[in-house]
Parts: C-alpha cells; sequence; structure tokens
C-alpha cells in the first residue's frame, strides 16, 4: 500500500462531501486525511483526500468518484512535484520552570504562540506531517495536553493551476 | 373446486369490469401525444405558477408520458395539478415499490425514462428497492418524492425521511429541492442523467412548501452539470487494436451484457456477430440481444449458464466484451475465470474497466458508437489478412453444444415440470411478447427455456435479484408497449410480495398474464438446501402448492383482484391454458401452474467456485480436455 493525494474539484453544492465521503467507506477505501475548502472559483470547493491505497485500487476509486455527478475533476498530486502542508494546534503544559524550553522548541520549528495563559501555552504550526510530528515529539516531555490538526493541503509546484479550465461549460439544454 | 363462482357470477362479475373500464375510458384524458412540438431555438415559455404546477409542467416538457405512484402528505400540491394535465398520464399503484418496478418494467421495454411517484417518508423509503434494482441494472428512472415543508427538515417532522441520504449509494445523482425556481432546471438535468451515459435512478426530492409557493416556470433549461461528461465516443487507437484482436484470435467469444441492450445497439451488433464469425454468448441482462435462433449463439453465461457459454469463456484466447461487467454470477471464482484469454473490454462506464479482470484493450464508449466503428476497422482486418481461421474452434464448441445441450429431467413426483411449462408459454405466445421474471428458479428456467429473438422482449432483476420484481415491472412493460403480450413468469414466493398491483392492472386496463410456476416453496433457497444443507429444509416451505392448505389460493386470489384465475396441475391442461390466457384481452390473467418442488436449476456452477467445475446435472460434470 502506498500513499496518494487527491485533489478533487467539486461544485459547491449542498451534500458533496458525503457523496465523497460516503463512496470512500462504501467501497471500503481507507482514508488518511481529508481537507475541504473554497477555491478562487465561488461555484467550486477543493477537497484534498490522502488514501492509502495499491495502485489498482487507487484507479477504481479515482473512476467511482469520477462518476459522482458534483465531481468536476480529480487530479493525483505526485508529493515531489507538490507543495503539502498540515496545521496544528498544540496545547502544551508551560509554567514558569517550562516555558522557556517550550518557547525555544518553538523557536527551533519556526511555530507560533497564539494563547498564552500561567501554567499552558497553545502553539500554532504548519508543515508537512513527519515535520509536524516532529515538533509534538520535541514538546512531548513538556506535557502535551490537547491536538488538534488539520487534513493534509496541497498544491501542485509550478506556474500551471489544475482549476482554471475547472469550469469550461459545454452547452446543453433539456 | 372449492370457491369456484356460479356461471351466472362470473358473467355479472364481467359486466362489472366491463362497466369499470368504459367508466374509465370516458373519463380519460386521452392517450399522451408522444412527441412535444418543439420548441424552436430561443422561443423560451414562461409562466407564473406554484411549483406543483412547475413540476407537472416539466415533466410534459421533459416528455414523460406516464407516471406511476401514490399520493400521500408532502407530495399532495403536486396531485392536484397532476389531474389537469392531458400529456401525463398518472397510474396509481397499490404499493410505491410496485410503481418503481412498474417505472423500471416501463423504461426496459421501452428505452425511454420510467416515472415514479411518491410521498415523503415511508412513501419515499418504500421506493428504496426499486430505485436499488434500477441502479444496479442501468435503468434510466426518476423518482420524484414529496419532502416536508422546508422549516421543519431535520425536526423530525411527520412522515419525514432523509431520502436523498438514504440513497445515496443507490442513485445515479440525487436531489433535494426546496427552492421552486430550482424545479425546472432540476427536473430538466434529472432526465438528463437518468438517460445519457450509463442509464440509472435519479431522485428528485422537492419540499412540499416549494410546491405550494408561487414561482415562474420556463422552458426550456440550462444544465449545469459541469462534472458530467460521458464519453461516447471511443478512443481510435483501441478500435483498432480490438479488430486486430478479434481478426486473429483462434478461440474468441463475443461475450454481450445489458449494455448493449441499453444503448439500442442490437442491429449493429447482430452485424459484428455475423462479420466476426465469433460464437457470442448472451448473460442474464442481454437476452434478445442476439437471437436465440442465431447460429453462433451459445447461450448464456454464469451460474446458470449453458454448457458450451461457459466452457467457451473458460477455453478462450480473446474474450470480447460488449457492456457486460464480469459479474460474480458470470466470472464464478475470478481467479480461474477465463485463464488463458486476453480481454477486450467496451463499456460506456470506465469505472467498468478492470473493475474485477484486468484488462489488455480498454473502450470506453457508446456501444453504438463502438460497434459501428469497430465495423469497418474489422472488414480491414479481413480484407488485410483473410478471415481467422475458427474452423476447429467451431468444432470444439459445436461438440460441447451436442453433448451438453438445455435440458432436464421430468420429475419423479408426477407433478408437472416447470421447464416444461415455462418453454410451453414461450413456444405458444413466440418470440415477440415480452417476458418478465422475478427472481429465483423461475427467472433462471424463464431465461434458458424461451427463445428470446428480439432485445427488450426479456425483461428480469438481474443485479439486485428483487423478488417481486416480476408483476409490478410486467404492468410497467404493458403500459409502454400495450400492444404486445406480456407474461410475468413468477414464483409462489415472489407473488405473493407485490401481486397487490393486480388491482393496478384490472383497474387501469392493464391486461398482463402471469404464470405462477408454483412449488410450494422458495424454490431457489430450497435448492440450495438440497445441494448444500443436507437437505434440511428451513423455512423455505409455503403451503401454496399440491396437497397444501393453499393459502393463498391463487385463483381465487385472481378473482378477488378482477383477473381470469386458472390453475393447472396435469400435462394435459398446461398447452390449453396457455392458449386460453393468450386469447384473453380485456383483464389480467393468472395462471398457477402448480409444479414439483423437486425440480432444480442445471447447469450449475456454485458460489464462489471456478467455471471448470460447472455441474451439468446433479453430480455430473462435463469431461472437456483440461489443457491447463
Amino acid at each position: 500500500m502506498s500513499r496518494h493525494i487527491l485533489s478533487v474539484l467539486v461544485e459547491n453544492k449542498p451534500g458533496v462531501l458525503t457523496r465523497v465521503a460516503g463512496l470512500f467507506a462504501r467501497r471500503a477505501f481507507n482514508i488518511h486525511s481529508l481537507a475541504v475548502g473554497p477555491t478562487e472559483h465561488e461555484e467550486i470547493s477543493r477537497i484534498t483526500v490522502v488514501v492509502d491505497v495499491d495502485e489498482h485500487p487507487l484507479e477504481q476509486v479515482t473512476k467511482q468518484l469520477n462518476k459522482l455527478i458534483h465531481v468536476i475533476k480529480i487530479v493525483e498530486l505526485d508529493a515531489e512535484s507538490s507543495v503539502q502542508r498540515e496545521l496544528l494546534l498544540v496545547k502544551v503544559r508551560a509554567d514558569g520552570a517550562s516555558r522557556a524550553g517550550v518557547l525555544e522548541v518553538v523557536e527551533l520549528f519556526r511555530a507560533r504562540v497564539v494563547d498564552v495563559v500561567p501554567d499552558s501555552v497553545v502553539i500554532e504550526a504548519t508543515g508537512t506531517g513527519a515535520k509536524l510530528d516532529a515538533l509534538l515529539s520535541a514538546l512531548e516531555p513538556y506535557g502535551v495536553r490537547e491536538i488538534v490538526k488539520s487534513g493534509t493541503l496541497a498544491i501542485g509546484r509550478g506556474a500551471r493551476s489544475i482549476t482554471d479550465r475547472a469550469l469550461e461549460r459545454v452547452a446543453r439544454t433539456a | 373446486m372449492a370457491g369456484t363462482p356460479t356461471p351466472s357470477q362470473v358473467a355479472a362479475r364481467a359486466e362489472a369490469r366491463a362497466e369499470v373500464r368504459a367508466e374509465l375510458r370516458s373519463r380519460s384524458v386521452g392517450r399522451p401525444t408522444g412527441a412535444l412540438a418543439p420548441v424552436a431555438d430561443g422561443d423560451r415559455v414562461t409562466e407564473e405558477v406554484t411549483g406543483a404546477q412547475s413540476i407537472v409542467r416539466s415533466l410534459e416538457e421533459v416528455g414523460a408520458e406516464i407516471v406511476f405512484g401514490i399520493p400521500g402528505g408532502a407530495i399532495l400540491p403536486t396531485y392536484d395539478p397532476l389531474m389537469d394535465s392531458t400529456r401525463l398520464r398518472h397510474i396509481l399503484v397499490r404499493h410505491e415499490q410496485g410503481g418503481g418496478h412498474a417505472a423500471s418494467g416501463y423504461a426496459h421495454a421501452t428505452g425511454k425514462v420510467g416515472v415514479t411517484m411518491a410521498t415523503s417518508g415511508p412513501g419515499a423509503t418504500n421506493l428504496v428497492t426499486p430505485i436499488a434494482d434500477a441502479h444496479m441494472d442501468s435503468i434510466p428512472m426518476v423518482a420524484i418524492t414529496g419532502q416536508v415543508a422546508a422549516a421543519s427538515i431535520g425536526t423530525d417532522a411527520f412522515q419525514e425521511a432523509d431520502i436523498v441520504g438514504i440513497t445515496m449509494p443507490i442513485t445515479k445523482h440525487s436531489y433535494l429541492v426546496t427552492n421552486p425556481d430550482e424545479i425546472p432546471r432540476v427536473i430538466a438535468e434529472a432526465f438528463h442523467i437518468a438517460s445519457t451515459g450509463r442509464p440509472g435512478p435519479v431522485l428528485v426530492d422537492i419540499a412540499k412548501s416549494a410546491m405550494q409557493a408561487m414561482t415562474s416556470f420556463s422552458w426550456p433549461q440550462d444544465l449545469q452539470l459541469p462534472g458530467y461528461h460521458p464519453v461516447t465516443k471511443p478512443h481510435a487507437k483501441q478500435i483498432k487494436e480490438a479488430a486486430r484482436l478479434l481478426a486473429t484470435s483462434r478461440r474468441p467469444v463475443l461475450y454481450v451484457g445489458g449494455g448493449v441492450v441499453r444503448a439500442d445497439a442490437a442491429d449493429l451488433l447482430r452485424r459484428l456477430v455475423d462479420l466476426s464469425g465469433a460464437p457470442v454468448i448472451t448473460t442474464l441482462m442481454a437476452r434478445g440481444a442476439v437471437p436465440d435462433s442465431h447460429p453462433q449463439h451459445l447461450g448464456m453465461p454464469g451460474m446458470h449458464g449453458t454448457v458450451p457459454a461457459v466452457a467457451a469463456l473458460q477455453k478462450a484466447d480473446l474474450i470480447f466484451a460488449l457492456g457486460a461487467r464480469f459479474d460474480d454470477r458470470v466470472t464464478g471464482k475470478l481467479s480461474s475465470f477465463a485463464p488463458h484469454a486476453t480481454i477486450v473490454h467496451a463499456d460506456i462506464d470506465p469505472a467498468e474497466i478492470g473493475k474485477n479482470r484486468a484488462v489488455d484493450v480498454p473502450i470506453v464508449g457508446d456501444l453504438r458508437e463502438v460497434i459501428a466503428e469497430l465495423l469497418p476497422e474489422l472488414e480491414r482486418e479481413h480484407t488485410a489478412q483473410g478471415k481467422p481461421d475458427l474452423e476447429g474452434w467451431w468444432r470444439q464448441c459445436d461438440e460441447w453444444r451436442s453433448t451438453y445441450p438445455l435440458g432436464f429431467t421430468e420429475p419423479e413426483d408426477g407433478h408437472l415440470s416447470p421447464q416444461h411449462v415455462i418453454s410451453r408459454i414461450g413456444a405458444l405466445t413466440g418470440p415477440d411478447a415480452v417476458y418478465v421474471a422475478g427472481v429465483g428458479q423461475h427467472q433462471m428456467w424463464a431465461s434458458q427455456f424461451i427463445r428470446y429473438e428480439h432485445p427488450r422482449t426479456w425483461i428480469n432483476s438481474g443485479g439486485l435479484g428483487t423478488m417481486g420484481y416480476s408483476v409490478p415491472a410486467a404492468m410497467g412493460a404493458k403500459v409502454g408497449r400495450p400492444d404486445a403480450t406480456v407474461w410475468a413468469i413468477d414464483g409462489d414466493g415472489c407473488f405473493q410480495m407485490t401481486n397487490q398491483e393486480l388491482a393496478t392492472c384490472t383497474i387501469n386496463d392493464i391486461p398482463i398474464k402471469v404464470a405462477v410456476i408454483n412449488n410450494s416453496s422458495l424454490g431457489m433457497v430450497r435448492q440450495w438446501q438440497t445441494l448444500f444443507y443436507n437437505e434440511r429444509y428451513s423455512n423455505t416451505d409455503l403451503h401454496t402448492g399440491h396437497g397444501t392448505a393453499r393459502v393463498p389460493d391463487f385463483v381465487k386470489l385472481a378473482d378477488a383482484y378482477g383477473c381470469e384465475g386458472i390453475r393447472v396441475e396435469s400435462l394435459a391442461d398446461v398447452d390449453a391454458a396457455i392458449k386460453r390466457a393468450n386469447e384473453i384481452d380485456d383483464r389480467p390473467v393468472v395462471v398457477d401452474f402448480t409444479v414439483s418442488r423437486n425440480a432444480m436449476v442445471w447447469p450449475m456452477v456454485a458460489a464462489g467456485v471456478s467455471n471448470d467445475d460447472i455441474q451439468y446435472a446433479r453430480g455430473i460434470s462435463p469431461a472437456w480436455d483440461r489443457e491447463d
């Protein structure tokens, strides 16, 4: 099994996420992470799905996704030629004694502190999964109290856009 | 015979029925006019209407002629303008499932989109089975359901069910409409999606509040489907390669599936069959796509296929699949399926290609276009290198045919043989009739022992295997093809699931014929219990046949529904009963053929077993030369 990143451009319609997620579940494909949000086109949302599958089932999932009427386009992003980021928010114990150590880790990983109270901080960090894992293990000794993480977002490197021609309409009337 | 009406009673009832029919005719709004007057380009109709009127107007404009449905609270506003429509004929069914299967039978028989209508909640959930059935068998269908008022959605309101959510995995697409302005576009899109590409069911769930609100109806509508572009034109390179393989392989088989019927490509397929000279097999969904009388036709493949069809697939060096999906019932154990074959797979749905069996030459396209482009390419190949020498292959196939023809043994208990009954129905009624089966033994026998010569004359629930499909689907088929004789070949188990639609048939002058192949049990399940469960018959006895309490008595039931009921228990009466049924055209007929329960469907490839281990009859395996 290998990890694949799919960028799925969908119509921004109610229920579309249910359709996509339901399809993965129904066809027994395991989703590693999923992130959804708007794009530069008001009518289009972008779902980034990370799945662990072999080549053959990946082709099947792509074809099945393409059959959903609300799916406009699917692009598999190659890990090498794309930028991938996750967002992490982590609440760490940080009292007088440990605060300096925590802040040093924050500095080292180019993360940011976004909330401070006397005995804890909330740290925000973005990066690849591997970087965020490293950050978390560096923070572990201080006492991690709560973690929330986004799914992976990914975009292809270079000037080409996968969304610019997505809305070309074929004129059809009933 | 108990309960037999006296002649005077019969006469009185016949008279009553005639009155009902005359009354219905006088009230009739006339047959739908068929094609609509074309709307000139730029000539857009706009009217101020209610949402309910907009639904009816949209259905009219999109070309719907028949709606099978039942009203209820949330759909009620739509039934009011429906009453005034002169272009839509609504047929009031007795159960939503019947309405859904009727729409399916209508669609299957005519190629047009079937339409069914139901109310919210239980009305909508009763459509789940027919929608799933249509999804599996690629039937173009639009289901319109009422939904509770928009403001009540999500509050567990009376008769609320999230039917869009419930049917998401079993529809090609679905809509929830709360804004009445969207109604015409959504209905236009629903019909477009249902009928193009790989056909399938589309659900349109419309909030009652949207039906009651004022809106403007305009037609035609621009479809907004940026993500829907079915590929119809095949890739020239793949067509060339497919033709080359077909022209050069020594043991080719044309494996024809229901897609050929959906694509209306049977005429072109016939030319391909003739030109190629190759053996052809038709799946359960494709019976009739190639005439059974065609000399190259080896019959049906699969679990209950013919030995020649199954063997040809196993020994083929080329399988040329057209609109078929390598279903488990055809392939048997997948890992040992057709081990020597190169695979060409043509289908409108790219997801089917390579789904179950790896493919060497994939062709995505509409089968009419695919075959039309294959023909000249194959001719070119033949001109270039001569026709392939298939003599050795045909010798082999013919040997299988002569050694293992379809047949059956007469039951030893003295009761009727179901296979005999079904073959007589086919023989006496002929290939121009439409045959609609339920699911089980009778379905397999109807597929095996009736000779099909035309597409759309064999209708059954292949993918989902829905017991109870037959009566309502036959009703739909008869509405779609009123001049054809329509036989429902049903089992006593299936018949009890949906026979309420006989009322719909009688009242609406839809004279179908039902053959209940009554073995007093859930026959196919019983067959598996015989073969795999040591003859322990757990819960398969239905007490409807010989020497039982006959609950219910199908002849009395037929009478209660205003149908002609005939019981046949002896061989001598079979032909006469079928002929009598074929002569009656003013009311539905139910013939209760009480047959032996010990008859079994053969040949058989047991579930999960290799096709190589097909049994011709119980304990008899073909002794073919295993090359591997």
